[in-house]
């Protein structure tokens, strides 16, 4: 039978099962994986991301932090019932700055890839300060805390360039200037003209938690009313044979 | 149940031996391999009908054309097919007489239900009872900030409030002064003031801290909440004498109000939701109890 009965060599040797199954695996590799580097329809372009401003970076480390993605995903499924709930289904393009992504099904709370701008930052501070305030039959814990919880961006600059080294196209100017965005964009009174002109001009430049500290609920907020608005669906048409 | 093995003399062993223990090498059940056989066709057969195979530009796109974006497409839109003719009527139909119209009536209700449950529900709660600590309005109630009319919650729901988001810039508008924020009023007459409110509204009020509270009310409130405290819909200035608060009508919270001012927010509707699905979540919140 020839070749066929020669596997009792492999077998008969670890060091040779070892190294052919590693081989295997390598070639289901390279086929599997290799392909989604280069080919066109895994990589859709899609106008209007951004990477993420330094206290959005900021709230986004706080989100991963204390857990949120445990219970959200942030991955809008093409299906009839998440898109009429959650909105337009997620594009991978969305997330191609998220380190790491927040993709998911696992919803203990809803999925929260489109909750920028859908309520107040009025109502996230509530509703973060005591979810059954508002919602009283959510099961979610308190996060008031973060209202104390002062920062002053110490290493926001040092957060920039570690996403830089894995792809995130922050330039230069953009980590010198990180202090300065991070606090620009909390304060309203600011000059936050260099902000904008960096990140775009549809930054959100608020009070995000209307106290007068810079903290933790100012960060959190700021990520969370800009998830999924950066694409904007009334004029891109995402190609349906995807 | 368990049957022990016989040995037959025609089985071969593998030829291992451990201890005098020899190892059979019997052939593997025939329903299993050929299952095996059976699922190594098909998953062939599956790569060619489904999208698999990357090739230099793409990966083979199936001959099924099977695609997730292309089936929730084709699904929505035969929602919409199907809900077309009544959501056309309800778009036509004059607002007021939704809800005489019985085919329209039970569309809005089960249509504007669905969109309250997953759109106005956190802050106006899943009850629409409000949330009064919070300033989130009660919609169940006879009292009504912007009006109670069915034209005035779908003009409401449409532009929303207090936001700049509206491309029609036609989002209700109004702001309180900060009376203590921005000093236009001391501290000892803010109190005298929400004694007046107090009394106003048929509260148990300190009559000896009352002051020029009347005065003061009149010079600085009235021009919204009207001279008897009935308020102006127009500019959405609730109406101090009835017993429905809007944060609360507590001498705290009162203060608080008078002091900070309050600045209420809601989104206009018109660039998330289609005209149908506003006009049926603005007939729903209509029939909860406080329609006029």
């Amino acid at each position: 039978m020839g070749i066929l009965d020669k596997h009792g060599v492999l077998e008969k040797s670890p060091t040779l099962l070892l190294i052919f199954s590693f081989l295997v695996v390598t070639v289901g590799g390279i086929v599997e994986i290799a392909p989604l580097f280069y080919l066109e329809n895994t990589i859709e372009e899609v106008e209007g991301v951004r990477p993420y401003t330094p206290l959005e970076l900021t709230g986004r480390d706080v989100y991963i932090r204390e857990g949120c993605y445990v219970c959200h995903s942030q991955m809008i499924r093409p299906m009839r019932d998440e898109v009429e709930r959650y909105g337009h289904y997620s594009l991978a393009a969305e997330s191609m700055y998220d380190h790491p992504f927040q993709w998911g099904s696992k919803r203990t709370g809803p999925d929260l890839a489109r909750v920028g701008g859908r309520y107040s930052d009025g109502w996230h501070v509530d509703h973060l300060i005591n979810p059954q305030s508002v919602v009283p039959e959510s099961v979610m814990p308190k996060y008031g805390f973060l209202l104390n919880r002062e920062i002053d961006a110490k290493y926001i600059g040092d957060r920039l360039k570690t996403d830089a080294m894995v792809g995130v196209p922050y330039t230069s100017e953009m980590i010198e200037a990180a202090q300065a965005d991070f606090a620009a964009q909390a304060d309203p009174e600011s000059d936050f003209d260099g902000l904008l002109e960096r990140y775009g001009e549809g930054v959100n430049v608020r009070n995000f938690d209307g106290q007068p500290a810079l903290t933790e609920m100012d960060a959190l907020v700021a990520y969370l009313q800009v998830l999924g608005t950066m694409v904007d669906f009334s004029t891109f048409e995402p190609v349906a044979s995807r | 149940m368990s049957k022990k093995p016989t040995k037959k003399q025609d089985v071969a062993t593998t030829g291992h031996s451990w201890d005098g223990i020899e190892e059979y090498n019997n052939p593997l059940p025939k329903w299993w391999l050929y299952t095996f056989y059976a699922c190594i066709v098909w998953g062939i057969g599956y790569t060619v009908a489904m999208p698999a195979w990357p090739l230099l530009n793409g990966a083979t796109p199936g001959l099924l054309g099977a695609s997730t974006r292309a089936d929730v497409a084709a699904e929505i839109a035969r929602y919409d097919a199907a809900n077309e003719g009544v959501e056309a009527k309800l778009v036509a139909a004059d607002l007021t007489e939704i809800s005489a119209d019985p085919e329209l009536a039970n569309f809005s209700q089960n249509a504007g239900a669905a969109v309250f449950r997953t759109w106005c529900a956190q802050c106006h709660g899943s009850g629409a009872g409000g949330q009064q600590s919070l300033g989130y309005p009660n919609l169940l109630d006879q009292d009504w900030l912007w009006g109670g009319s069915i034209e005035d919650i779908h003009f409401t729901v449409t532009h929303g409030i207090r936001n700049e988001d509206d491309p029609e810039g036609e989002a209700r508008f109004s702001q309180m002064p900060a009376f203590g924020k921005d000093e236009l009023l001391t501290d000892e007459e803010i109190a005298q003031v929400v004694q007046y409110v107090r009394k106003l509204s048929g509260q148990e009020f300190d009559s000896a801290g009352l002051g020029d509270g009347e005065t003061l009310f009149i010079d600085n409130c009235a021009s919204c909440h009207a001279e008897d405290g009935t308020g102006d819909r127009a500019q959405g200035a609730p109406n101090l004498t009835d017993a429905i608060w809007l944060y609360g009508g507590d001498v705290e919270t009162l203060t608080e109000t008078i002091y900070n001012a309050r600045y209420g927010v809601m989104p206009n509707w018109n660039t998330r939701l289609s005209e149908a699905e506003i006009r049926a979540v603005a007939a729903y919140v209509h029939s909860l109890g406080g329609g006029e």
